[in-house]
Protein backbone atom coordinates (compact mmCIF):
# COMPACT_ATOMS: atom_id res chain seq x y z
CA UNK A 1 0.00 0.00 0.00
CA UNK A 2 1.43 3.39 -1.04
CA UNK A 3 -0.02 6.55 -0.04
CA UNK A 4 0.81 10.50 -1.17
CA UNK A 5 -0.96 12.94 0.79
CA UNK A 6 -0.13 16.31 1.86
CA UNK A 7 0.96 17.03 5.86
CA UNK A 8 -1.40 18.14 8.57
CA UNK A 9 0.61 18.49 11.78
CA UNK A 10 -0.42 18.66 15.03
CA UNK A 11 1.41 18.18 18.43
CA UNK A 12 2.09 15.73 21.60
CA UNK A 13 -0.91 13.94 23.33
CA UNK A 14 -3.40 14.86 20.61
CA UNK A 15 -6.17 12.71 22.88
CA UNK A 16 -9.80 11.58 21.54
CA UNK A 17 -11.79 14.08 22.82
CA UNK A 18 -10.06 16.78 20.36
CA UNK A 19 -9.99 13.87 17.51
CA UNK A 20 -13.96 13.57 18.06
CA UNK A 21 -15.72 15.45 20.86
CA UNK A 22 -17.86 13.33 22.97
CA UNK A 23 -21.15 15.30 22.48
CA UNK A 24 -20.93 13.85 18.79
CA UNK A 25 -20.86 10.55 19.88
CA UNK A 26 -24.82 10.14 19.32
CA UNK A 27 -23.92 8.70 16.13
CA UNK A 28 -21.14 6.11 14.72
CA UNK A 29 -21.93 7.08 11.13
CA UNK A 30 -18.67 7.70 10.23
CA UNK A 31 -19.29 10.65 7.35
CA UNK A 32 -21.43 12.42 10.22
CA UNK A 33 -18.05 11.59 12.79
CA UNK A 34 -16.00 13.16 10.17
CA UNK A 35 -17.51 16.37 9.94
CA UNK A 36 -16.47 17.34 13.63
CA UNK A 37 -13.22 15.88 13.32
CA UNK A 38 -10.02 17.43 15.23
CA UNK A 39 -12.50 20.38 15.56
CA UNK A 40 -11.56 21.60 18.86
CA UNK A 41 -7.62 21.95 18.28
CA UNK A 42 -7.81 22.65 14.79
CA UNK A 43 -11.75 24.38 13.92
CA UNK A 44 -10.86 24.42 9.89
CA UNK A 45 -9.53 21.09 9.61
CA UNK A 46 -12.98 19.29 8.53
CA UNK A 47 -13.40 21.72 5.91
CA UNK A 48 -9.58 21.63 5.05
CA UNK A 49 -8.66 18.31 4.83
CA UNK A 50 -8.41 16.10 1.45
CA UNK A 51 -8.61 12.91 0.51
CA UNK A 52 -5.06 11.34 0.70
CA UNK A 53 -3.77 13.99 3.24
CA UNK A 54 -1.29 12.46 6.18
CA UNK A 55 -1.51 13.37 9.57
CA UNK A 56 1.79 14.14 11.12
CA UNK A 57 1.93 14.44 15.48
CA UNK A 58 4.09 13.75 18.14
CA UNK A 59 3.87 11.27 21.02
CA UNK A 60 1.20 9.73 22.59
CA UNK A 61 -1.27 10.45 19.58
CA UNK A 62 -4.88 8.86 20.35
CA UNK A 63 -4.60 9.37 23.94
CA UNK A 64 -7.60 8.62 26.32
CA UNK A 65 -10.71 7.02 25.69
CA UNK A 66 -11.36 3.91 23.88
CA UNK A 67 -13.51 5.51 21.40
CA UNK A 68 -13.35 3.79 18.29
CA UNK A 69 -15.29 7.10 16.98
CA UNK A 70 -11.75 8.52 16.84
CA UNK A 71 -9.61 6.23 14.33
CA UNK A 72 -13.26 6.22 12.23
CA UNK A 73 -13.55 10.07 11.78
CA UNK A 74 -10.21 10.28 10.97
CA UNK A 75 -10.42 7.52 7.90
CA UNK A 76 -13.32 8.78 6.65
CA UNK A 77 -12.47 12.32 7.11
CA UNK A 78 -10.42 11.10 3.66
CA UNK A 79 -6.74 10.51 6.04
CA UNK A 80 -4.54 7.85 4.21
CA UNK A 81 -2.12 7.42 7.12
CA UNK A 82 -1.56 8.97 10.45
CA UNK A 83 2.81 8.95 11.50
CA UNK A 84 3.29 9.79 14.97
CA UNK A 85 6.05 9.61 17.45
CA UNK A 86 4.44 6.94 19.53
CA UNK A 87 0.61 6.09 19.52
CA UNK A 88 -1.90 5.57 22.43
CA UNK A 89 -1.88 2.05 23.08
CA UNK A 90 -5.99 2.07 22.56
CA UNK A 91 -5.84 4.35 19.00
CA UNK A 92 -3.16 1.99 18.16
CA UNK A 93 -5.27 -1.33 18.05
CA UNK A 94 -8.26 0.36 17.06
CA UNK A 95 -6.55 1.79 14.02
CA UNK A 96 -5.20 -1.56 13.39
CA UNK A 97 -8.76 -3.07 13.77
CA UNK A 98 -10.91 -0.91 11.76
CA UNK A 99 -7.96 -0.19 8.69
CA UNK A 100 -6.79 3.12 9.09
CA UNK A 101 -3.04 2.99 8.41
CA UNK A 102 -0.60 4.06 11.40
CA UNK A 103 3.38 4.07 11.55
CA UNK A 104 5.56 5.15 14.23
CA UNK A 105 8.40 6.89 13.52
CA UNK A 106 9.69 9.83 15.75
CA UNK A 107 12.60 11.00 13.13
CA UNK A 108 10.11 11.33 10.29
CA UNK A 109 7.84 13.49 12.95
CA UNK A 110 10.98 15.97 13.61
CA UNK A 111 11.82 16.99 10.42
CA UNK A 112 8.30 16.92 8.40
CA UNK A 113 6.83 20.37 8.69
CA UNK A 114 2.56 20.95 7.57
CA UNK A 115 2.13 21.49 4.09
CA UNK A 116 4.59 19.23 3.10
CA UNK A 117 4.04 15.83 0.41
CA UNK A 118 4.92 12.66 1.88
CA UNK A 119 5.02 9.31 0.03
CA UNK A 120 4.67 6.44 2.47
CA UNK A 121 5.67 2.84 1.59
CA UNK A 122 3.21 0.60 4.21
CA UNK A 123 4.42 -2.49 3.36
CA UNK A 124 8.49 -1.48 4.15
CA UNK A 125 7.57 1.26 6.10
CA UNK A 126 9.24 4.02 3.94
CA UNK A 127 8.44 7.64 4.60
CA UNK A 128 9.82 10.23 1.89
CA UNK A 129 9.16 13.84 2.68
CA UNK A 130 8.77 14.28 -1.11
CA UNK A 131 9.13 18.30 -0.12
CA UNK A 132 12.69 18.45 1.76
CA UNK A 133 14.17 15.08 -0.06
CA UNK A 134 14.50 13.38 2.90
CA UNK A 135 14.01 9.29 3.77
CA UNK A 136 12.36 7.90 6.95
CA UNK A 137 11.88 4.68 8.03
CA UNK A 138 9.17 3.65 10.44
CA UNK A 139 9.47 0.12 12.57
CA UNK A 140 7.78 -2.19 10.70
CA UNK A 141 5.10 -4.12 11.69
CA UNK A 142 5.04 -7.51 14.12
CA UNK A 143 4.10 -10.28 11.52
CA UNK A 144 0.43 -10.62 13.40
CA UNK A 145 -0.16 -7.33 12.67
CA UNK A 146 0.76 -7.40 9.54
CA UNK A 147 -1.73 -10.44 9.05
CA UNK A 148 -4.26 -8.20 10.71
CA UNK A 149 -3.88 -5.54 7.84
CA UNK A 150 -3.22 -8.19 4.94
CA UNK A 151 -6.75 -9.86 5.43
CA UNK A 152 -8.37 -6.39 5.64
CA UNK A 153 -8.58 -6.16 9.85
CA UNK A 154 -9.55 -7.81 12.57
CA UNK A 155 -13.10 -8.73 11.47
CA UNK A 156 -11.90 -10.69 8.59
CA UNK A 157 -9.69 -12.16 10.59
CA UNK A 158 -12.06 -13.67 13.28
CA UNK A 159 -14.50 -14.42 10.57
CA UNK A 160 -11.17 -16.71 8.97
CA UNK A 161 -10.29 -18.17 12.69
CA UNK A 162 -14.00 -19.07 12.91
CA UNK A 163 -14.02 -20.97 9.45
CA UNK A 164 -10.79 -22.71 10.71
CA UNK A 165 -12.34 -24.08 13.68
CA UNK A 166 -9.96 -22.40 15.66
CA UNK A 167 -12.38 -20.51 18.04
CA UNK A 168 -15.40 -22.44 20.16
CA UNK B 1 6.24 -13.22 36.85
CA UNK B 2 4.80 -9.98 37.90
CA UNK B 3 0.77 -10.18 38.80
CA UNK B 4 0.05 -8.91 35.05
CA UNK B 5 2.05 -12.10 33.22
CA UNK B 6 0.76 -14.31 36.13
CA UNK B 7 -3.30 -13.68 35.45
CA UNK B 8 -2.41 -13.61 31.02
CA UNK B 9 -0.12 -16.64 31.00
CA UNK B 10 -2.80 -18.15 32.98
CA UNK B 11 -5.53 -16.98 30.56
CA UNK B 12 -2.73 -18.13 27.42
CA UNK B 13 -3.19 -21.70 28.30
CA UNK B 14 1.16 -20.94 29.06
CA UNK B 15 3.35 -21.78 31.72
CA UNK B 16 5.02 -18.11 31.64
CA UNK B 17 4.45 -15.25 29.13
CA UNK B 18 7.13 -12.26 28.99
CA UNK B 19 6.67 -8.96 27.27
CA UNK B 20 6.25 -8.02 24.51
CA UNK B 21 4.99 -11.33 23.51
CA UNK B 22 1.61 -11.61 21.39
CA UNK B 23 -0.90 -13.59 22.58
CA UNK B 24 -3.93 -15.65 22.66
CA UNK B 25 -5.96 -14.42 25.67
CA UNK B 26 -9.31 -16.00 27.12
CA UNK B 27 -11.31 -13.65 28.38
CA UNK B 28 -13.78 -13.73 31.55
CA UNK B 29 -15.55 -10.60 31.28
CA UNK B 30 -16.59 -8.32 27.94
CA UNK B 31 -18.17 -5.15 28.41
CA UNK B 32 -19.57 -2.21 26.40
CA UNK B 33 -22.13 0.78 26.91
CA UNK B 34 -24.47 2.76 25.06
CA UNK B 35 -21.52 4.61 22.89
CA UNK B 36 -19.71 1.93 22.30
CA UNK B 37 -21.75 -0.67 22.38
CA UNK B 38 -23.45 0.26 18.79
CA UNK B 39 -19.98 -0.06 16.53
CA UNK B 40 -19.30 -3.10 18.82
CA UNK B 41 -22.67 -4.94 17.56
CA UNK B 42 -22.45 -3.55 13.84
CA UNK B 43 -19.04 -5.49 13.56
CA UNK B 44 -20.43 -8.59 15.77
CA UNK B 45 -23.10 -9.23 13.10
CA UNK B 46 -20.80 -8.70 10.01
CA UNK B 47 -18.56 -11.76 11.68
CA UNK B 48 -22.07 -13.82 11.06
CA UNK B 49 -22.00 -15.91 14.41
CA UNK B 50 -25.83 -16.37 15.29
CA UNK B 51 -24.96 -16.01 19.39
CA UNK B 52 -22.23 -14.56 22.02
CA UNK B 53 -19.51 -16.76 23.09
CA UNK B 54 -21.15 -16.96 26.79
CA UNK B 55 -23.99 -14.47 27.33
CA UNK B 56 -23.44 -14.61 30.99
CA UNK B 57 -19.57 -12.81 30.51
CA UNK B 58 -20.66 -10.23 27.80
CA UNK B 59 -21.89 -6.83 29.86
CA UNK B 60 -23.66 -4.25 28.56
CA UNK B 61 -24.22 -1.11 30.87
CA UNK B 62 -26.35 2.19 29.53
CA UNK B 63 -24.29 4.97 31.39
CA UNK B 64 -23.19 7.36 28.82
CA UNK B 65 -25.41 9.03 27.56
CA UNK B 66 -28.40 7.85 29.41
CA UNK B 67 -30.96 8.28 30.40
CA UNK B 68 -31.38 9.03 27.22
CA UNK B 69 -30.31 12.88 26.65
CA UNK B 70 -31.90 12.90 22.75
CA UNK B 71 -33.30 10.88 20.08
CA UNK B 72 -29.89 10.08 18.73
CA UNK B 73 -28.92 8.90 21.62
CA UNK B 74 -32.00 7.07 22.28
CA UNK B 75 -31.59 5.05 18.94
CA UNK B 76 -28.23 4.13 20.38
CA UNK B 77 -29.38 2.79 23.77
CA UNK B 78 -32.84 0.89 22.19
CA UNK B 79 -29.80 -0.69 19.24
CA UNK B 80 -27.84 -2.14 22.55
CA UNK B 81 -31.09 -2.75 24.82
CA UNK B 82 -32.41 -5.37 21.98
CA UNK B 83 -29.27 -6.78 21.19
CA UNK B 84 -28.67 -7.44 24.76
CA UNK B 85 -32.26 -8.73 25.78
CA UNK B 86 -32.34 -11.04 22.71
CA UNK B 87 -28.75 -12.41 23.29
CA UNK B 88 -29.72 -12.75 26.91
CA UNK B 89 -26.55 -10.57 28.31
CA UNK B 90 -26.35 -9.30 31.52
CA UNK B 91 -27.79 -6.05 31.18
CA UNK B 92 -28.96 -2.86 33.67
CA UNK B 93 -31.66 -0.79 32.98
CA UNK B 94 -31.99 2.59 33.29
CA UNK B 95 -33.33 2.40 37.25
CA UNK B 96 -30.83 -0.49 38.17
CA UNK B 97 -27.91 0.45 36.36
CA UNK B 98 -24.33 2.24 37.13
CA UNK B 99 -21.70 4.03 35.89
CA UNK B 100 -19.74 0.51 34.56
CA UNK B 101 -16.78 0.60 36.44
CA UNK B 102 -18.76 1.44 39.51
CA UNK B 103 -21.56 -1.08 38.99
CA UNK B 104 -19.69 -3.94 37.88
CA UNK B 105 -17.95 -4.54 40.71
CA UNK B 106 -20.51 -4.23 43.36
CA UNK B 107 -22.14 -6.76 41.21
CA UNK B 108 -19.42 -8.88 42.29
CA UNK B 109 -19.50 -9.66 38.27
CA UNK B 110 -15.59 -8.72 38.11
CA UNK B 111 -13.25 -10.87 40.22
CA UNK B 112 -9.44 -11.09 41.30
CA UNK B 113 -7.72 -13.06 38.90
CA UNK B 114 -10.09 -12.48 35.97
CA UNK B 115 -8.87 -10.74 32.32
CA UNK B 116 -11.31 -8.36 31.67
CA UNK B 117 -11.98 -6.34 28.72
CA UNK B 118 -14.23 -3.44 28.05
CA UNK B 119 -15.28 -1.06 25.17
CA UNK B 120 -14.48 1.65 27.79
CA UNK B 121 -11.05 2.90 28.79
CA UNK B 122 -11.59 3.15 32.15
CA UNK B 123 -11.96 -0.59 32.41
CA UNK B 124 -8.17 -0.66 34.27
CA UNK B 125 -10.75 -0.14 37.21
CA UNK B 126 -10.54 -3.67 37.94
CA UNK B 127 -6.96 -4.09 38.91
CA UNK B 128 -7.56 -2.98 41.94
CA UNK B 129 -9.82 -6.35 42.85
CA UNK B 130 -6.51 -8.36 41.28
CA UNK B 131 -8.09 -8.51 37.83
CA UNK B 132 -6.01 -7.96 34.65
CA UNK B 133 -8.77 -5.36 32.95
CA UNK B 134 -7.99 -3.27 30.38
CA UNK B 135 -9.75 -1.43 27.43
CA UNK B 136 -10.06 -1.84 23.90
CA UNK B 137 -12.31 -0.87 20.55
CA UNK B 138 -15.73 -2.06 20.05
CA UNK B 139 -13.90 -4.43 17.05
CA UNK B 140 -12.13 -5.26 19.82
CA UNK B 141 -15.02 -6.81 21.79
CA UNK B 142 -16.65 -7.65 18.82
CA UNK B 143 -14.28 -10.37 18.01
CA UNK B 144 -14.24 -11.20 21.84
CA UNK B 145 -17.82 -11.27 22.26
CA UNK B 146 -17.88 -14.10 19.41
CA UNK B 147 -14.74 -15.73 19.77
CA UNK B 148 -14.32 -15.46 23.87
CA UNK B 149 -10.49 -14.43 23.25
CA UNK B 150 -8.59 -11.42 22.40
CA UNK B 151 -4.71 -11.08 20.99
CA UNK B 152 -2.64 -8.67 23.51
CA UNK B 153 0.84 -7.93 23.81
CA UNK B 154 2.10 -8.64 26.96
CA UNK B 155 2.61 -5.86 28.70
CA UNK B 156 6.01 -4.41 30.80
CA UNK B 157 5.28 -4.00 34.54
CA UNK B 158 6.27 -0.78 36.42
CA UNK B 159 6.15 -0.95 40.24
CA UNK B 160 4.97 2.28 41.84
CA UNK B 161 5.44 2.06 45.97
CA UNK B 162 4.17 4.53 48.10
CA UNK B 163 5.88 4.53 51.91
CA UNK B 164 4.43 6.16 55.05
CA UNK B 165 1.07 7.37 55.98
CA UNK B 166 -1.48 9.54 54.02
CA UNK B 167 -2.23 12.68 55.68
CA UNK B 168 -6.11 13.76 56.18
CA UNK B 169 -8.49 14.36 53.49
CA UNK B 170 -6.11 12.55 51.06
CA UNK B 171 -6.89 8.89 49.18
CA UNK B 172 -6.27 6.89 45.72
CA UNK B 173 -7.19 9.89 43.38
CA UNK B 174 -4.53 12.22 45.38
CA UNK B 175 -2.34 9.33 44.78
CA UNK B 176 -2.64 8.48 41.46
CA UNK B 177 -2.86 12.49 40.44
CA UNK B 178 0.57 12.49 41.95
CA UNK B 179 1.71 9.64 40.17
CA UNK B 180 0.46 10.97 36.16
CA UNK B 181 1.84 14.28 37.46
CA UNK B 182 5.41 12.64 38.41
CA UNK B 183 5.54 10.23 35.20
CA UNK B 184 3.25 12.20 32.17
CA UNK B 185 0.35 10.80 30.59
CA UNK B 186 2.31 8.53 28.52
CA UNK B 187 4.63 7.62 31.51
CA UNK B 188 3.59 4.52 31.71
CA UNK B 189 3.07 3.76 27.69
CA UNK B 190 1.68 0.03 27.15
CA UNK B 191 2.71 -1.03 30.86
CA UNK B 192 0.79 -2.75 33.67
CA UNK B 193 1.33 -0.48 36.84
CA UNK B 194 1.28 -2.10 40.18
CA UNK B 195 0.39 -0.25 43.17
CA UNK B 196 1.73 -1.68 46.31
CA UNK B 197 3.51 -0.23 49.46
CA UNK B 198 1.92 0.86 52.90
CA UNK B 199 0.39 3.56 52.14
CA UNK B 200 -1.61 1.18 49.52
CA UNK B 201 -2.39 -1.29 51.94
CA UNK B 202 -4.13 1.77 54.41
CA UNK B 203 -6.58 1.97 51.24
CA UNK B 204 -10.19 1.22 51.34
CA UNK B 205 -11.57 -0.59 48.59
CA UNK B 206 -12.97 2.74 47.26
CA UNK B 207 -9.93 4.32 47.14
CA UNK B 208 -8.31 1.39 45.55
CA UNK B 209 -10.75 1.52 42.58
CA UNK B 210 -10.57 5.23 42.02
CA UNK B 211 -6.87 4.53 41.35
CA UNK B 212 -6.84 2.19 39.35
CA UNK B 213 -9.57 3.88 37.18
CA UNK B 214 -6.79 6.25 36.10
CA UNK B 215 -3.44 4.19 35.29
CA UNK B 216 -5.25 4.92 31.41
CA UNK B 217 -4.20 8.18 32.09
CA UNK B 218 -0.60 7.61 32.32
CA UNK B 219 -0.87 5.24 29.33
CA UNK B 220 -1.32 1.90 30.92
CA UNK B 221 -2.80 -1.00 30.07
CA UNK B 222 -3.78 -2.39 33.26
CA UNK B 223 -2.98 -0.84 36.84
CA UNK B 224 -3.32 -3.92 39.42
CA UNK B 225 -3.15 -4.40 43.20
CA UNK B 226 -2.53 -7.49 45.17
CA UNK B 227 -5.22 -8.98 46.88
CA UNK B 228 -5.28 -8.57 50.37
CA UNK B 229 -8.15 -9.07 53.41
CA UNK B 230 -10.27 -5.76 52.42
CA UNK B 231 -10.65 -7.19 49.03
CA UNK B 232 -11.61 -10.73 50.03
CA UNK B 233 -14.20 -8.90 52.61
CA UNK B 234 -15.61 -7.07 50.05
CA UNK B 235 -15.15 -9.92 47.18
CA UNK B 236 -17.10 -12.75 48.83
CA UNK B 237 -20.10 -11.82 49.50
CA UNK B 238 -20.48 -10.95 46.06
CA UNK B 239 -19.19 -13.61 43.84
CA UNK B 240 -20.93 -16.25 42.27
CA UNK B 241 -18.51 -18.13 40.21
CA UNK B 242 -14.98 -19.35 41.26
CA UNK B 243 -12.03 -16.95 41.55
CA UNK B 244 -8.19 -17.13 41.82
CA UNK B 245 -6.07 -14.63 43.49
CA UNK B 246 -2.16 -14.20 42.39
CA UNK B 247 0.63 -13.09 44.73
CA UNK B 248 3.25 -10.97 43.13
CA UNK B 249 6.84 -12.43 43.20
CA UNK B 250 8.52 -8.86 45.08
CA UNK B 251 10.42 -7.21 42.21
CA UNK B 252 11.09 -10.17 40.12
CA UNK B 253 10.28 -8.99 36.26
CA UNK B 254 9.66 -5.52 36.55
CA UNK B 255 10.74 -3.57 34.34
CA UNK B 256 10.91 -0.39 36.73
CA UNK B 257 10.04 1.06 39.95
CA UNK B 258 9.36 4.13 40.98
CA UNK B 259 9.28 5.21 44.88
CA UNK B 260 7.07 7.85 46.86
CA UNK B 261 7.16 9.30 50.36
CA UNK B 262 3.26 9.58 50.58
CA UNK B 263 3.22 10.94 53.96
CA UNK B 264 4.15 13.89 51.71
CA UNK B 265 1.48 14.13 49.28
CA UNK B 266 -1.30 16.47 49.83
CA UNK B 267 -4.67 17.36 48.30
CA UNK B 268 -4.10 16.91 44.45
CA UNK B 269 -5.45 19.29 41.54
CA UNK B 270 -4.73 18.69 37.40
CA UNK B 271 -5.32 22.00 35.97
CA UNK B 272 -6.32 22.24 32.31
CA UNK B 273 -5.39 20.27 30.27
CA UNK B 274 -3.85 17.14 31.15
CA UNK B 275 -4.22 15.09 33.60
CA UNK B 276 -0.63 15.33 34.44
CA UNK B 277 -0.53 19.20 34.93
CA UNK B 278 -0.74 18.44 38.89
CA UNK B 279 0.06 20.82 41.54
CA UNK B 280 -0.60 20.09 45.41
CA UNK B 281 -3.18 22.03 46.79
CA UNK B 282 -1.37 24.73 48.51
CA UNK B 283 0.43 25.54 45.39
CA UNK B 284 -3.01 26.00 43.65
CA UNK B 285 -3.51 30.23 44.08
CA UNK B 286 -7.05 31.97 43.92
CA UNK B 287 -9.12 30.23 41.08
CA UNK B 288 -12.56 30.84 41.02
CA UNK B 289 -14.71 28.76 39.42
CA UNK B 290 -18.16 27.85 38.03
CA UNK B 291 -19.26 24.47 39.05
CA UNK B 292 -18.47 21.19 40.85
CA UNK B 293 -19.20 17.74 39.85
CA UNK B 294 -18.75 14.79 42.48
CA UNK B 295 -19.19 11.43 40.28
CA UNK B 296 -18.22 9.70 37.90
CA UNK B 297 -16.50 5.78 37.14
CA UNK B 298 -13.22 7.57 39.37
CA UNK B 299 -15.14 8.98 42.30
CA UNK B 300 -18.64 8.28 42.30
CA UNK B 301 -18.34 5.28 45.39
CA UNK B 302 -19.80 5.31 48.88
CA UNK B 303 -16.36 6.84 50.37
CA UNK B 304 -16.25 9.59 47.75
CA UNK B 305 -19.94 10.84 48.93
CA UNK B 306 -19.17 10.61 52.62
CA UNK B 307 -16.02 12.95 52.53
CA UNK B 308 -17.81 14.95 50.15
CA UNK B 309 -20.61 15.04 52.77
CA UNK B 310 -18.55 15.42 55.92
CA UNK B 311 -17.50 18.54 54.18
CA UNK B 312 -20.71 19.98 53.17
CA UNK B 313 -22.64 19.22 56.39
CA UNK B 314 -24.06 22.08 57.89
CA UNK B 315 -22.62 24.49 55.38
CA UNK B 316 -24.30 25.61 52.19
CA UNK B 317 -22.78 25.76 48.64
CA UNK B 318 -21.74 29.05 47.05
CA UNK B 319 -24.79 30.87 45.48
CA UNK B 320 -22.95 31.39 42.50
CA UNK B 321 -21.97 27.98 42.10
CA UNK B 322 -24.07 24.93 40.49
CA UNK B 323 -22.79 21.92 42.35
CA UNK B 324 -24.17 18.71 41.10
CA UNK B 325 -23.59 15.13 43.01
CA UNK B 326 -23.79 12.20 40.99
CA UNK B 327 -23.67 8.68 43.15
CA UNK B 328 -21.98 6.08 40.83
CA UNK B 329 -24.55 3.58 41.09
CA UNK B 330 -28.21 2.80 42.26
CA UNK B 331 -26.71 1.03 45.33
CA UNK B 332 -24.89 4.41 46.30
CA UNK B 333 -27.84 6.12 45.87
CA UNK B 334 -29.47 3.98 47.89
CA UNK B 335 -27.39 3.90 50.91
CA UNK B 336 -26.58 7.59 50.45
CA UNK B 337 -30.17 7.90 51.55
CA UNK B 338 -30.04 5.53 54.07
CA UNK B 339 -27.19 7.37 55.72
CA UNK B 340 -28.31 10.81 55.44
CA UNK B 341 -26.05 11.83 53.01
CA UNK B 342 -28.52 12.83 50.20
CA UNK B 343 -30.57 15.72 53.02
CA UNK B 344 -26.98 17.13 52.98
CA UNK B 345 -26.64 17.87 49.91
CA UNK B 346 -29.65 18.64 48.86
CA UNK B 347 -29.56 20.97 52.10
CA UNK B 348 -26.05 22.57 51.15
CA UNK B 349 -27.85 23.73 47.81
CA UNK B 350 -26.37 20.58 45.47
CA UNK B 351 -28.34 19.00 42.58
CA UNK B 352 -28.47 15.75 42.53
CA UNK B 353 -28.48 13.04 39.56
CA UNK B 354 -29.38 9.64 39.48
CA UNK B 355 -26.50 7.36 37.95
CA UNK B 356 -24.69 8.77 34.67
CA UNK B 357 -21.21 9.51 33.15
CA UNK B 358 -23.05 12.85 31.89
CA UNK B 359 -21.04 15.94 32.63
CA UNK B 360 -18.00 13.46 32.41
CA UNK B 361 -16.98 13.17 28.94
CA UNK B 362 -19.67 16.53 27.89
CA UNK B 363 -22.45 14.32 27.40
CA UNK B 364 -25.14 16.10 29.48
CA UNK B 365 -25.98 17.00 33.16
CA UNK B 366 -23.71 19.86 33.33
CA UNK B 367 -22.13 21.21 30.50
CA UNK B 368 -19.66 23.86 30.13
CA UNK B 369 -19.75 27.48 28.69
CA UNK B 370 -17.11 29.39 27.13
CA UNK B 371 -15.34 30.56 29.77
CA UNK B 372 -16.21 28.18 32.10
CA UNK B 373 -14.60 26.50 35.21
CA UNK B 374 -15.15 23.40 37.03
CA UNK B 375 -13.58 21.37 39.36
CA UNK B 376 -14.38 17.96 39.54
CA UNK B 377 -13.79 14.40 40.49
CA UNK B 378 -13.44 12.84 37.46
CA UNK B 379 -10.46 11.81 35.03
CA UNK B 380 -9.98 13.91 32.29
CA UNK B 381 -9.54 17.58 31.69
CA UNK B 382 -8.89 17.20 28.11
CA UNK B 383 -10.09 20.52 25.79
CA UNK B 384 -13.25 20.57 25.27
CA UNK B 385 -14.10 17.63 27.62
CA UNK B 386 -17.07 18.71 29.61
CA UNK B 387 -18.35 21.39 26.94
CA UNK B 388 -17.13 24.73 25.41
CA UNK B 389 -13.64 23.81 23.59
CA UNK B 390 -13.06 27.10 25.69
CA UNK B 391 -13.87 26.02 28.79
CA UNK B 392 -11.59 24.28 31.92
CA UNK B 393 -11.95 21.23 33.55
CA UNK B 394 -9.69 20.59 37.13
CA UNK B 395 -9.27 16.91 38.34
CA UNK B 396 -9.49 16.48 42.17
CA UNK B 397 -10.59 14.22 44.64
CA UNK B 398 -14.13 14.68 46.50
CA UNK B 399 -12.85 16.57 49.61
CA UNK B 400 -11.37 19.74 47.73
CA UNK B 401 -14.30 19.45 45.22
CA UNK B 402 -16.69 19.92 47.87
CA UNK B 403 -14.59 22.73 49.43
CA UNK B 404 -14.08 24.24 46.12
CA UNK B 405 -18.20 24.56 45.52
CA UNK B 406 -18.36 26.31 49.04
CA UNK B 407 -16.19 28.81 48.84
CA UNK B 408 -16.86 29.15 45.41
CA UNK B 409 -12.58 29.02 43.92
CA UNK B 410 -10.16 25.87 44.40
CA UNK B 411 -9.56 25.27 47.94
CA UNK B 412 -8.47 22.35 50.10
CA UNK B 413 -11.29 20.96 52.88
CA UNK B 414 -8.60 22.63 55.62
CA UNK B 415 -9.78 26.50 54.52
CA UNK B 416 -13.56 25.59 55.73
CA UNK B 417 -12.66 22.89 58.38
Amino acid sequence: MKFIGRVHKFGVNVDTDVIIPARYLNTSDPGELAKHCMEDIDKDFAGRVEKGDIIVAGTNFGCGSSREHAPLAIKAAGVSCVVAATFARIFFRNAINIGLPILECPEAVAEIEAGDELEIDLASGSVRNMTTRKDFHAKPYPEFMMELVSVGGLIEHTKRKIEKGACE
Amino acid sequence: MTLAEQILAAHAGRATVAPGELINVRVDVVLANDITAPIAIKEFERIGVKKVFDPQRVVMVPDHFTPNKDIASAEQAKLMREFALEQGLVYFEIGQMGIEHVLLPEQGLVLPGDVVIGADSHTCTYGALGAFATGMGSTDIASAMACGEIWMKVPATLKFVYHGRLSRWVNGKDLILHTIGDIGVDGALYSAMEFTGEAIDALTVDSRLSLANMAIEAGAKAGLFEVDAKILDYIRPRARRPFKVYSNDGLSGCAGIKEYDASKIEPQVAFPHLPSNTRGISQVGDIPIDQVIIGSCTNGRMEDLRIAAAILRGRKINPRIRCIVIPGSQEVYLESLKEGLMEIFVGAGAAVSTPTCGPCLGGHMGILAAGERCVATTNRNFVGRMGSSKSEVYLSGPAVAAASAVLGRIAGPDEIS
